[in-house]
């Protein structure tokens, strides 16, 4: 008998769904919660045995098999297919993700309303790349039209930035949500309301708090130093406060020390990468001595151009 | 049988039967048919087609090949909506690309080591990881075009940036200015456009109907680095 043969599996596995869905929706009160799983693990054996029950038994059965059937379907690591689940947006779900980003809102959680607890590794990984490419390209333009106005200084593909720029991206949107999923796991004993997001959450919040910049990227090519750092301020308080809004009912119920410090290093490594991403990348020295990849704010603008005898013009 | 044996146990007066031929006196069932004709159409065919490859002269090996990869060419230069590149994929072409763009644009030797332009070994890697995320890209939003057709279709279409970088570097021979800057300019933008439209032409078929833009933007970004790449291309 079928049927009998999966009651064990099918409450086992229905225990975890349950679990999950009262861990994502803080206000339904545990006490029906429980309620719901013991006469469940019944309805399973006793439908067999033709008892007449209530429609909402009924009900509650074609969730069960629904819930089944999207639990067996979760492939293993190993296959083709486990990748593709990453994979599954549409191009209107992306422009609304990347909306939801650049418009931050107070009550607004980026992971519950656009994410839909259903994250994607497409949004992250392209915009990363974009990112990485724009910062290499408007850097070698900023170099141009530096050239153009004071001939001495020494133009060059600069290739090696790209690298640069690929790997500090990547490494940021990897390590830092990394660490503060570990983080926030270790924690997790202490909030009794919401659990905490899963690593590709994570990720994917970072990665698309990042696409603000991109348009940054490309108006930092004004040599205005003061607008520069007015649009440089402006994305990084959008991106900043994408991220702390999204963070902040998960730590809300912690000691108030741990959540201070936890947002101020989430603000203060963002702050970190735009700056030197700024210093780095948008620096028009006559590269007599390259500048040193560091991200510290240690390369001052003030260096004077030192007269080289190779200058070119393209 | 019986008769066989016999037969051969006679030693000396009569020349022995040949084997089996007692086999035609041995009834079949009449009611099972076997007649009919046993022909393979295909195999004389076969025969000459394995030969041929096998004793043709080497020329007319090459030649075959560089039909094909013309022929493909001339499908990228002239985008209209076929099956060519799909059907009959290789890597020939990508590979013959690649190498002459990442000839032409590695810096020279005499150029230090941070700055400059791309070493062959990196424009090389661009091309090929690229074109390899790409494909994965696609397939993995659920694209129903094979690995290998994709990467052939990705490569063929920077044929258009090659002759880009051709033309830049005649006009790079010419006297420095503003409107070489120019003129460059306008050549790699065409050319990129050219790109994006020949491997859209080939490649947004296979995608499911609302992903299009996103395994199209890939593409775009692959063929705007390569383009940048040409754009900065710099003689010390």
């Amino acid at each position: 008998l079928p049927k009998h043969a999966c009651v064990p599996y099918s409450f086992s596995v229905e225990f975890e769904e349950a679990s999950d869905l009262l861990a994502e929706t803080p206000d339904a009160a545990t006490t029906s919660g429980s309620n719901q799983l013991t006469p469940q693990g019944h309805v399973a054996v006793a439908v067999d045995s033709g008892g007449s029950y209530g429609a909402e038994e009924e009900v509650e059965e074609s969730d069960r098999t629904a819930l089944l059937q999207e639990e067996k379907q979760q492939p293993g690591f190993w296959t083709f297919g486990y990748y593709q689940s990453f994979f599954d947006v549409d191009t209107s779900q992306v422009l609304d993700r990347i909306r939801g980003s650049l418009l931050p809102r107070p009550g607004h959680n980026f992971v519950r309303h656009h994410l839909r607890n259903r994250p994607d590794l497409y949004g992250p990984f392209w915009i990363c790349a974009t990112l990485a490419f724009v910062l290499a390209v408007t850097g070698n333009l900023t170099l141009v039209l530096a050239q153009r106005r004071d001939p001495s200084i020494h133009y060059s593909p600069q290739f090696h930035k790209v690298t640069v720029a690929g790997v500090t991206i990547y490494c940021y949107v990897w390590l830092v949500p990394l660490a503060l999923w570990a983080f926030l796991r270790w924690r997790k004993g202490v909030r009794e309301r919401m659990g905490p997001y899963t690593f590709l959450e994570t990720v994917c919040v970072y990665g698309y708090s990042l696409f603000v910049f991109i348009p940054t990227v490309v108006l930092w090519l004004i040599p205005v130093p003061w607008l520069q750092w007015l649009f440089g301020g402006l994305a990084l308080a959008l991106s900043a406060a994408s991220l702390v809004f999204t963070l902040w009912p998960v730590v809300r119920e912690d000691t108030r020390a741990v959540v201070a410090v936890l947002l101020s290093t989430v603000v203060l490594l963002h702050a970190l990468l735009a700056v030197g991403c700024k210093f780095y990348f948008f620096q028009p020295l006559p590269l007599a001595h390259p500048a040193p990849p560091t991200q510290a704010a240690s390369l001052s603008p003030d260096l004077p151009p030192p007269p080289t005898s190779r200058a070119h013009t393209t | 049988m019986a008769k066989a044996a016999e037969s051969s146990g006679d030693p000396g007066t009569t020349p022995p039967r040949p084997l089996f031929a007692g086999l035609s006196d041995i009834s079949i069932s009449q009611d099972i048919p076997v007649e009919g004709e046993i022909t393979i159409p295909m195999r004389s065919h076969i025969r000459e087609f394995d030969s041929s490859t096998l004793n043709e002269s080497v020329q007319n090996t090459i030649m075959r090949d560089l039909k094909a990869v013309g022929k493909k060419f001339m499908h990228v230069l002239y985008p209209r909506k076929s099956n060519t590149l799909l059907r009959d994929w290789d890597l020939w072409g990508p590979l013959i690309l690649c190498v002459t763009l990442a000839l032409m644009l590695q810096r020279s030797s005499i150029d230090s080591e941070k700055d400059g332009g791309p070493q062959f070994a990196e424009v090389f890697v661009i091309v090929w990881f690229g074109a390899v995320t790409i494909t994965l890209n696609s397939k993995l939003l659920g694209g129903n075009i094979s690995f290998f057709q994709s990467l052939c279709v990705l490569g063929y279409c920077i044929l258009p940036l090659t002759v880009a970088m051709l033309v830049c570097r005649l006009v790079l021979l010419a006297e420095p200015g503003p409107i070489n800057f120019m003129v460059r300019f306008f050549v790699v933008i065409v050319m990129f456009a050219w790109s994006i439209v020949a491997s859209t032409a080939f490649l947004a078929d296979s995608q499911p109907p609302n992903r299009k833009a996103l395994a199209i933007y890939p593409v775009f970004l692959f063929y705007f680095v390569i383009s940048w790449m040409i754009l900065t291309f710099t003689p010390q």
